[in-house]
């Protein structure tokens, strides 16, 4: 393992992979972000994971419907959802967070289970609780609702207490 | 596309594995983890693997979900010829309570409430990870003597958790002292927790801003008698098991898992540090202040369950070893940032002055504001990366709150782990990979 902290040799910056369809910008705390076009998704993972990125540390979606004037960078149209990807640089100890705008007529990205596979579960649960499909993932099926459920909790129009409570006598939710 | 859509899409014939005969061979190379260790453009050949096809008999058998070695309400959906696994799928979700849900319907003052629920063996660790990132939101800093209290109670509660790990993984493996023993020992920690926090479990104890109250008096006897007592156990549990010939024979070479599959398979905690990496956040992205404490990270070689288990008895070590510095480079000083926006004024005040009535009930019914943004923080909690994602649009709750639980996400590397050993050892992986539904499921 690499012990060098201080310099990220090696390690393509934001500043590298900016161009067409990719901007970056730091987060808060010195975080480094990068805004990613869908169509170019796929593509700048890869070469994240080519220039040292072993790791996809975590996968997880928003749902931006009440909060669409949120500050993005120029050249970023909003939507109302967003992939967000958390890489791990572990010989560089290092980390790059991707933002992806989802639309929300068509919700679909491009799976990164053959670059991640470990994203699985985090797909699924990005499925489950938001309804963003990922083509190509292998089991593209609920993971913590039951599987004949309806809807996508998390997203910001199901609101909570809609759904009585499942006693066994209770009348279910449709 | 609307939900309908979505869900018709998917809701036929879930969570079924397929006849064996209709496995294609794609989904195969997924199981066997071979398209994830190969480079990219290589593509595995079905067959070149170890497994057969067709006429062979398998019999699929559910483990759990109220199966006593799952250690909750998990659901292992196994493939099996005669006694050795062979395909194998974790079923989740039983425990699914909507903890983020939850979360962005409470205030930054009462989400360490929530998020302490989720992992209920290292509650502290969970609110650690919320109350950094608010913090890093609120951009406030933290008074130093807040700083070492945290780090103490953290490592305390490695402490608990592991050898409540122990317990429960003796016990799967037939060692009941073993289990009387773990209990033994985490009592004493929870008895410390009790005395400082109040509760036992579900602390609600690192808060945003800083700590909820400071140290009880007579603290570092406490906890000095725990961080001399607990090596003493170790050495003990040492005699037990470490060198028994059962429990080596029941652990060695089981579940093997190799250092690039655990990256792969995004992997952390003892099951990544067991195979070889060295990878833990306390030394890798130092956070509180752990780059200035002496401690080393456990590191294993062969990444089988008795690695797993060997590096998680000598991280009770090195905690014990934390938790002393701990003592002695205690500062002084206040547990909690004097910011009038997050911090409640103390409690003598609240009798003589009306202002800081007014002031404390604000802060407790309506919370206070975060500035709009996102961060991401990360801790190594006992079990892995935990990670909150915390997205604020200004206001005071939460508009999103993402918990990257390590659980969650180790749960996936037990297919690859289970795969091709016998059942009666899958107990003993399942253990070893220490999941909690609570968090799994949140």
């Amino acid at each position: 393992m690499a012990t060098d902290v201080t310099s990220g040799a090696g390690v393509a910056s934001a500043a590298d992979l900016a161009g067409e369809g990719v901007v970056a910008s730091a987060g808060a705390g010195g975080q480094e972000v990068l805004h990613v076009a869908p169509g170019r998704y796929l593509e700048v993972v890869g070469a994240l994971r080519e220039s040292g990125y072993e790791m996809c540390a975590d996968l997880c979606a928003v749902d931006y419907l009440r909060h669409l004037e949120r500050p993005l960078p120029e050249g970023t149209a909003a939507e109302r959802f967003e992939i967000v990807v958390n890489l791990v640089s572990l010989q560089h100890r290092r980390r790059v967070r991707l933002r992806v705008q989802v639309p929300e007529d068509d919700p679909v990205l491009p799976t990164l289970f053959n670059l991640y596979p470990g994203t699985e579960n985090m797909e699924r649960e990005a499925f489950d609780m938001f309804g963003i499909r990922f083509e190509g993932h292998p089991d593209l099926t609920r993971i913590l609702m039951p599987d004949d459920w309806e809807g996508h909790p998390l997203r910001k129009d199901y609101s909570v207490g809609r759904v009585p409570v499942q006693f066994k006598e209770a009348p279910g939710p449709r | 596309m609307n939900d309908e859509d979505l869900v018709a899409e998917t809701s036929e014939g879930l969570q079924e594995m397929q006849d064996r005969e209709e496995t294609s061979p794609e989904e195969l190379t997924i199981e066997e983890g071979g398209a994830l260790l190969l480079p990219e453009g290589l593509v595995v050949d079905p067959a070149d693997m170890d497994v057969e096809f067709g006429d062979d008999e398998t019999m699929i058998i559910n483990m759990g979900p109220q199966h006593p070695s799952t250690h909750g309400v998990l659901r292992i959906m196994m493939e099996l010829e005669g006694e050795t696994v062979l395909r194998s799928k974790p079923v989740i979700g039983y425990l699914h309570t909507g903890m983020e849900k939850t979360g962005e319907g409470l205030t930054y003052v009462q989400g360490s409430t929530n998020v302490t629920r989720m992992d209920y063996l290292s509650p502290l660790s969970n609110e650690l990870v919320l109350s950094l990132a608010v913090e890093e939101l609120l951009g406030i800093e933290i008074p130093p003597r807040a700083t070492w209290i945290r780090m103490l109670m953290v490592e305390l509660n490695r402490i608990s958790s592991h050898v409540l790990w122990m317990a429960t993984n003796g016990m799967d493996l037939a060692s009941t002292s073993m289990m009387i023993y773990g209990f033994r020992e985490r009592e004493m920690v929870l008895t410390f927790f009790e005395k400082t926090t109040g509760l036992r479990m579900n602390h609600d104890y690192i808060r945003p801003g800083g700590v909820a109250a400071d140290l009880p008096d007579g603290w570092e006897d406490d906890v000095t008698a725990i961080a001399d007592t607990i090596p003493g156990r170790l050495d003990e549990y040492d005699e037990m098991l470490t060198g028994q010939p059962i429990f080596k024979q029941r652990t060695e070479g089981v579940g093997l898992i190799s250092p690039e599959l655990a990256v792969a398979m995004s992997a952390t905690g003892p099951i990544l540090r067991a195979s070889g990496v060295a990878w833990d956040l306390r030394r890798a992205m130092p956070y509180l202040a752990y780059d200035e404490v002496d401690f080393d990270v456990i590191v294993g070689t062969v990444g089988d369950t008795y690695d797993r288990y060997a590096v998680r008895l000598n991280e009770i070590r090195e905690s014990c070893k934390i938790v002393r510095q701990c003592v002695e480079m205690m500062p002084r000083g206040d547990y909690r940032a004097q910011d009038k926006k997050v911090t409640p004024p103390p409690r003598a005040r609240i009798d003589e002055s009306m202002e800081a009535l007014i002031h404390h009930f604000k802060i407790f019914t309506r919370g206070f504001e975060v500035p709009p943004g996102e961060v991401y923080t990360a801790v190594e909690s006992p079990r892995g990366e935990l990670g909150c994602y915390l997205v604020s649009d200004g206001s005071n709750k939460p508009y999103r709150m993402h918990i990257r639980a390590p659980s969650f996400v180790n749960l996936q590397s037990l297919p690859p782990l289970l795969r091709g050993g016998m059942i009666a050892d899958a107990i003993a992986v399942i253990s070893s990979v220490d999941p909690v539904m609570g968090e799994v499921d949140r």
